[in-house]
């Protein structure tokens, strides 16, 4: 490998490293509670909520990234009425907030199916002694069936999120410049296509090691018995 | 739309799609069969290349592998063709080529797990009873172990055909004509990326819709014989 190579290549890299983490942040962190709202509703006694929400998911899960991200950028850039709603206009027509929208939509779907199964696996008798109990059904849900079905779907979520990292690289096909961007663009340049695929690749490892290893020792914290 | 040929151009863009995603998906299925049975074996050094191989390419974006496999071979396909004078025939074939090994190479990284994951759960008894019958090694894999591990590995192959599925779109951005290409060329030439977009997302719902069905059907077929979960 050229040191001279990765002299140029790393300094660019990282800057893109911070867009990817930017992306991945926005996708966890709104994402998350994105993912279990749908998974409550999938599981709603509101037949309405229910339908949509499974619609939802199956659309988003059923359809590549990539098509989700053209129809949000390039998509509905064409509508007129987002055209002009400065609010809508300002989450769809850059880049990087439609690869961001993109991202919370698509794993939203993804969150949801983990935490759909993971609400299916509480055991009957706890809720109900729950409202037992006279608790409210905000409480049940904060007490009783959000702890344990976190805990249930804590492991799924976890490679969910290396797959948000991974995810994270198709905002470079709407020109947002983030690690795989700058990594084909140095591609392109240095025409060093190996040692490049290298140093990406080792940036995206040291990116999932970390998110996989937060989550794990989360997943150890939450542990019922220690 | 119909009356400029874009439907049809769409209708075979899908079939390309299709085709490249079975195309690498059995190559990638073929080629990771043995690499898990040496994973599964845990042969020294192989074992761990094995391993290596796998977590590099399920950790790293798809599109980077794409990116990996077009450029870099680039030059010396290029140097090969013009060597024995197959230029233009090579030229043409050549994204669909490297577009079908790159979709092998990403989905052989999730079948080695599928498989050796199968491999691992077939119930150690039937080993052992195979063994007290004194049956050679090769033919307990190709008559017990293997169908066995192949029914248990049926959701896990489901979910890889899914991803592999979807993954070949990412061949779009290095221009292979496929349904996500089609697409953008039309949604390019005609200025309505709304309605392209979305039947090409409406076209791989339908494939993933139709091939989840058929996986859900050979799943209860296979399961006849095991109480029919």
């Amino acid at each position: 490998m050229d040191l001279e190579i990765v002299k140029y290549a790393v300094p660019f890299l990282l800057v893109g490293a911070k867009t990817t983490l930017l992306i991945a942040l926005f996708g966890i962190g709104f994402g998350f509670p994105f993912g279990i709202a749908v998974g409550l509703g999938r599981g709603s006694k509101n037949r309405m909520l229910r339908n949509s929400c499974d619609t939802y998911c199956a659309i988003f899960r059923g359809t590549p990234m990539l098509v989700q991200i053209f129809v949000i950028y390039y998509g509905l850039a064409q509508v007129s009425f987002i055209r002009h709603n400065p609010v809508l206009w300002w989450m769809i027509g850059d880049g990087l907030h439609a690869a961001i929208i993109a991202v919370v939509l698509n794993t939203g779907a993804y969150t949801g199916e983990i935490f759909r199964t993971g609400f299916l696996s509480l055991p009957k008798g706890l809720i109900e002694a729950a409202e037992a109990c006279g608790m409210s059904p905000w409480h049940v849900f904060t007490r009783v069936k959000f702890p344990l079905a976190l805990r249930q779907a804590l492991p799924a979520y976890s490679s969910e999120a290396a797959i948000i990292v991974k995810e994270s690289s198709l905002a470079s096909t709407i020109t947002v410049l983030e690690v795989t961007g700058y990594a084909k663009r140095l591609m392109s340049e240095t025409f060093a296509i190996m040692d490049i695929f290298i140093i990406t690749a080792a940036l995206y490892l040291a990116m999932n090691v970390v998110a996989l290893t937060a989550l794990k020792l989360l997943e150890r914290r939450l542990l019922l018995v220690r | 739309m119909v009356e400029r040929g874009w439907a049809l151009a769409l209708l075979r863009g899908s079939a390309i799609t299709i085709v490249i995603g079975l195309l690498g998906m059995s190559l990638g299925f073929v080629i990771a069969t043995p690499l898990a049975v040496l994973r599964w074996q845990k042969v020294t050094v192989v074992s761990q290349l094995v391993d290596a191989y796998s977590i590099v390419v399920r950790g790293v974006p798809g599109l980077l592998v794409i990116y990996l496999l077009f450029f870099g071979s680039v030059d010396w396909v290029k140097t090969i063709t013009t060597a024995f004078g197959y230029q233009d025939s090579v030229d043409n074939a050549y994204p669909y080529i490297i577009g079908v090994i790159a979709i092998a190479a990403i989905s052989c990284a999730y079948s080695i797990e599928v498989i050796r994951g199968a491999l691992q759960a077939v119930p150690h008894g039937l080993l052992e009873a195979a063994r007290s019958l004194a049956l050679p090694g090769t033919v307990t894999f190709f008559r017990i172990t293997f169908p066995l591990a192949l029914r248990l590995a049926l959701g896990g192959i489901n979910n890889v055909w899914q991803m592999t599925i979807k993954d070949t779109s990412l061949i779009s951005v290095v221009g292979l004509q496929e349904l996500m290409r089609t697409a953008a060329i039309a949604a390019g030439i005609t200025r309505s990326p709304l309605l392209f977009y979305c039947i090409a997302a409406a076209l791989f719902f339908g494939m993933t819709a139709v091939s989840q069905n058929l996986f859900s059907r050979a799943e209860r077929a296979l399961n006849r014989g095991f109480g029919g979960r």
